[in-house]
C-alpha cells in the first residue's frame, strides 16, 4: 500500500511541477510588453519593469516564480487592482466548491438510483427509458440546457430564481444543469457493475436463503457495485469544474469559474496563470485522493 | 514391366463391389456455398442489428449532406448583414430566420456545421494518430523507452486537459480554427497512446510479428504496417466516442470566448450568440442546439453499436 501511495504522490508532484513550468514559459510566449507606452518616459518604464522583476534574466525570474509558488504566492491581478490572486481564490472558491459538491451529490444519487433500476429491469422498458434520459444528458451540454431550464422554471413558471447565489432555491437550477452531464456516465457504470454482481455466488446464496429481492439488492449487490464507481469520481470532479465556468457565468454566480472566464476576456494574465495553477493542483490532489481511496477499498488495485 | 504388373495386382486385390459411385446430389456436399466473410463484413453484420446505431448512422449521413450542400442552396452567404431583415422568424425567404444582424441563419447553421465538424474530425484524428505512433513505439520497443514514455504520459495525463487547452488558446491566440485544432491535439493524444500501447503489448508476441521480424523487417515498418493496423479495429470505438467531446470542447471554448471569432460561424458560436436572446428569439437558439445535441447523441450511439459489434466477448 505504501509503495502504491508513494508512486501516486510522486507522479502528482511531478505533474504539478510540469504544469507550473509549462504555465510560466507559455506565458512568456505571449507577445507584447505590459509597460510599453509612448506617454511614459523610458526611465519610468525601466523602473516599472524593475519593480515587477521583469528586468532580470528569464532563468532568475523562473526561480523567483517557483519560490513564490512554494510560499503560496500567486501574484497580483492586473485588472482587479490591489487584489492578490490568493485573495480572489479565498473569496470565490467556497462558492464554487459548494455548487460543485451539491451537483456531484445530485449526479451520484440519480446515477446510482438509475443504474440500479436499469439493472433490475434489464432489457425491459424502464431500462431503455432511463438510459435514454441519461444519454440525453450527454447530448445536452450546459450551454444548451442552461438557457432552456432558466426560461422554463425561472421566466415561465416562476418556480425558481433566474440567477444569483445565496439561498437554497438559487442553488437548485445551477446544480441540476451542472450535474446532469455526469448522470449518464454514472448510470452506465452503475448499471454495468450491478449486472456484473448478479451472477456472483454470494448473490445466489442470498437468494437461496429466501431474502426478498430488494434486500438482496440493497444489502449485498449495492455495496460491491459501488467500488467501480469510485475511479470515475476524478473525471467527474474535473467535468463539474469545467462546467462551472459556463454555469457560473450564466447564472451570475460569483464563483471561481466566473473569475476565470472574466480573466480570459480581460486578458488578466497573472490571474489566468494563478487560477490555472490553482485549478491544476486542485484536480491533481483530488485525483490523488480518489486513487488512494480506491486502493484502500479494493486491495486488488494496489497489488497490480 | 514389373511396375505395370504390380499395379494390376493392386487393382485386382479389390472386390468388384468394394466401391460405389457417389450419388449425384451429394457431389457438392463439401462445397462452401457462402462467400467468406471478412472481419469488417462481420462487424457490419453485427452493427446492422443495432437499431439505435443504424438510425444514428442515417441521421448523421443526412446531417453531413446538409452541412455540405446547405450553404450553397440558400442563395445567401453567412457574413452579409441585412439591416432590413433583422431577427426575423423562419419564413420561406429565410428558412431558419435571421439573426440580430440580418444574416441568414440557414446558411450560418450549416456553414457553422462545416467549421464544427471539421474541428471535431481533425481534433480527433490528429491526436489519435500521434497517440498511435507514440503508443506503438512504446509498446513494441518496451524496456526503458517504454518506462520513460509511460511516466511522461502519466504526468501529462494528470494535467487537466481543459485547463491546459485554455492556457494554450490564450497563448496561441484564439479565434482561429487551426489554433483550436492544435490546442486539442497537444492535449488529447495521451489516452490513445496508452490504449494503443496496451493493444500492441498483446499483439507483439503473435506469429505475424515474429514472421516479419524473421524476414528482417525494421521496427518502424512493423509498428506502422503490422501493429497499428491491427489495433485500428478497437481504436475505432475510441475515435467515435471522442468526436462528441471534441464538438463539446469547441462549443465550450466558443462559449467562454476562446473559440472561433465572428463572423465565422460555428455551432458553439451560434449557441453563445443566441443564448443571450433566447427569451425573445428562441428559434435562433434551438436550431444550433438541436444540431449539437443530435450530432453528439448520434456519435455516442454509433460508438456504442460499434463497440458491441467489435467485441467478440459480447457475441453469443
Amino acid at each position: 500500500m505504501l509503495k502504491y501511495v508513494g508512486q501516486k504522490i510522486l507522479i502528482a508532484v511531478a505533474t504539478v511541477f510540469v504544469l507550473a513550468t509549462a504555465t510560466f514559459f507559455l506565458m512568456q510566449l505571449i507577445p507584447g510588453d505590459p509597460f510599453a507606452n509612448d506617454k511614459v518616459p523610458v526611465a519610468v518604464q525601466e523602473k516599472q519593469r524593475a519593480y515587477y522583476g521583469l528586468d532580470k534574466p528569464l532563468g532568475e525570474q523562473y526561480v523567483i516564480y517557483m519560490k513564490n509558488l512554494l510560499k503560496g504566492d500567486l501574484g497580483y491581478s492586473i485588472k482587479k487592482t490591489g487584489r492578490t490572486v490568493v485573495d480572489i481564490i479565498k473569496e470565490a472558491f467556497p462558492v464554487s466548491a459548494k455548487l460543485g459538491l451539491f451537483s456531484l451529490l445530485f449526479s451520484e444519487a440519480i446515477g446510482i438510483l438509475f443504474g440500479i433500476l436499469c439493472a433490475q429491469f434489464r432489457g425491459k422498458w424502464p431500462d431503455y427509458l432511463l438510459m435514454l434520459v441519461a444519454i440525453l444528458g450527454i447530448a445536452m451540454p450546459s450551454m444548451v440546457l442552461g438557457p432552456i431550464v432558466r426560461y422554463v422554471f425561472g421566466v415561465k413558471l416562476h418556480w425558481l430564481p433566474v440567477s444569483g447565489w445565496g439561498s437554497f432555491s438559487q442553488m437548485i437550477m445551477p446544480a441540476f444543469v451542472l450535474g446532469l452531464g455526469t448522470v449518464a456516465g454514472n448510470t452506465r457504470s452503475m448499471r454495468a457493475s450491478m449486472l456484473a454482481t448478479t451472477t456472483q455466488d454470494y448473490v445466489k446464496t442470498a437468494k437461496a436463503k429466501g431474502l426478498p429481492p430488494w434486500k438482496v439488492v440493497l444489502r449485498h449487490q449495492l455495496k460491491n457495485s459501488l467500488v467501480p464507481i469510485i475511479p470515475n469520481l476524478g473525471v467527474q470532479i474535473a467535468s463539474v469544474l469545467m462546467g462551472s465556468f459556463v454555469v457560473e457565468s450564466m447564472f451570475l454566480i460569483g464563483g471561481l469559474g466566473r473569475y476565470f472566464v472574466d480573466s480570459i476576456t480581460n486578458l488578466d494574465y497573472p490571474l489566468i496563470m494563478g487560477l490555472t495553477i490553482f485549478y491544476g493542483t486542485f484536480l491533481v490532489v483530488m485525483n490523488l485522493l480518489v486513487d488512494i481511496l480506491y486502493g484502500l477499498i479494493d486491495p486488488r488495485i494496489r497489488v497490480k | 514391366m514389373s511396375e505395370e504388373l504390380a499395379k494390376k495386382e493392386w487393382e485386382n486385390s479389390f472386390a468388384e463391389d468394394a466401391f460405389e459411385p457417389l450419388p449425384e446430389d451429394e457431389k457438392n456436399g463439401e462445397k462452401i456455398v457462402r462467400k467468406n466473410t471478412s472481419y469488417w463484413k462481420d462487424v457490419w453484420r453485427n452493427f446492422k442489428k443495432n437499431k439505435a446505431a443504424m438510425v444514428s448512422l442515417v441521421l448523421m449521413a443526412v446531417m453531413v449532406l446538409f452541412v455540405l450542400i446547405g450553404p450553397e442552396i440558400s442563395g445567401y452567404n453567412y457574413y452579409s448583414n441585412d439591416y432590413s431583415a433583422v431577427n426575423q422568424g423562419p419564413s420561406t425567404e429565410h428558412w431558419f430566420g435571421t439573426d440580430n444582424l440580418g444574416r441568414d441563419l440557414w446558411t450560418r447553421v450549416w456553414a457553422g456545421g462545416r467549421v464544427s465538424l471539421l474541428i471535431a474530425i481533425l481534433a480527433t484524428l490528429i491526436p489519435e494518430a500521434i497517440g498511435m505512433i507514440v503508443g506503438g513505439i512504446s509498446g513494441y520497443i518496451g524496456g526503458k523507452v517504454d518506462m520513460i514514455i509511460m511516466r511522461i504520459i502519466d504526468v501529462l495525463m494528470g494535467i487537466p486537459s481543459l485547463i491546459y487547452m485554455i492556457l494554450l488558446m490564450v497563448v496561441l491566440g484564439s479565434g482561429n480554427i487551426w489554433t483550436l485544432i492544435i490546442a486539442m491535439s497537444i492535449t488529447g493524444w495521451m489516452g490513445s497512446a496508452r490504449s494503443t500501447r496496451g493493444l500492441v503489448l498483446q499483439l507483439k508476441s503473435r506469429e505475424f510479428v515474429t514472421a516479419s521480424e524473421t524476414l528482417g523487417a525494421s521496427p518502424a515498418w512493423i509498428i506502422t504496417r503490422r501493429l497499428i493496423p491491427n489495433t485500428l479495429g478497437i481504436r475505432v470505438v475510441g475515435i467515435t466516442m471522442s468526436l462528441p467531446s471534441a464538438i463539446f470542447y469547441e462549443a465550450f471554448l466558443s462559449y467562454i470566448g476562446l473559440g472561433v471569432t465572428p463572423p465565422t460561424p460555428s455551432w458553439g458560436q451560434l449557441i453563445k450568440a443566441a443564448g443571450e436572446v433566447f427569451r425573445y428569439y428562441p428559434y435562433q437558439f434551438i436550431i444550433p442546439c438541436l444540431c449539437v445535441a443530435v450530432t453528439m447523441l448520434c456519435f455516442n450511439l454509433i460508438g456504442d453499436g460499434l463497440r458491441d459489434a467489435l467485441d467478440p466477448k459480447l457475441r453469443s
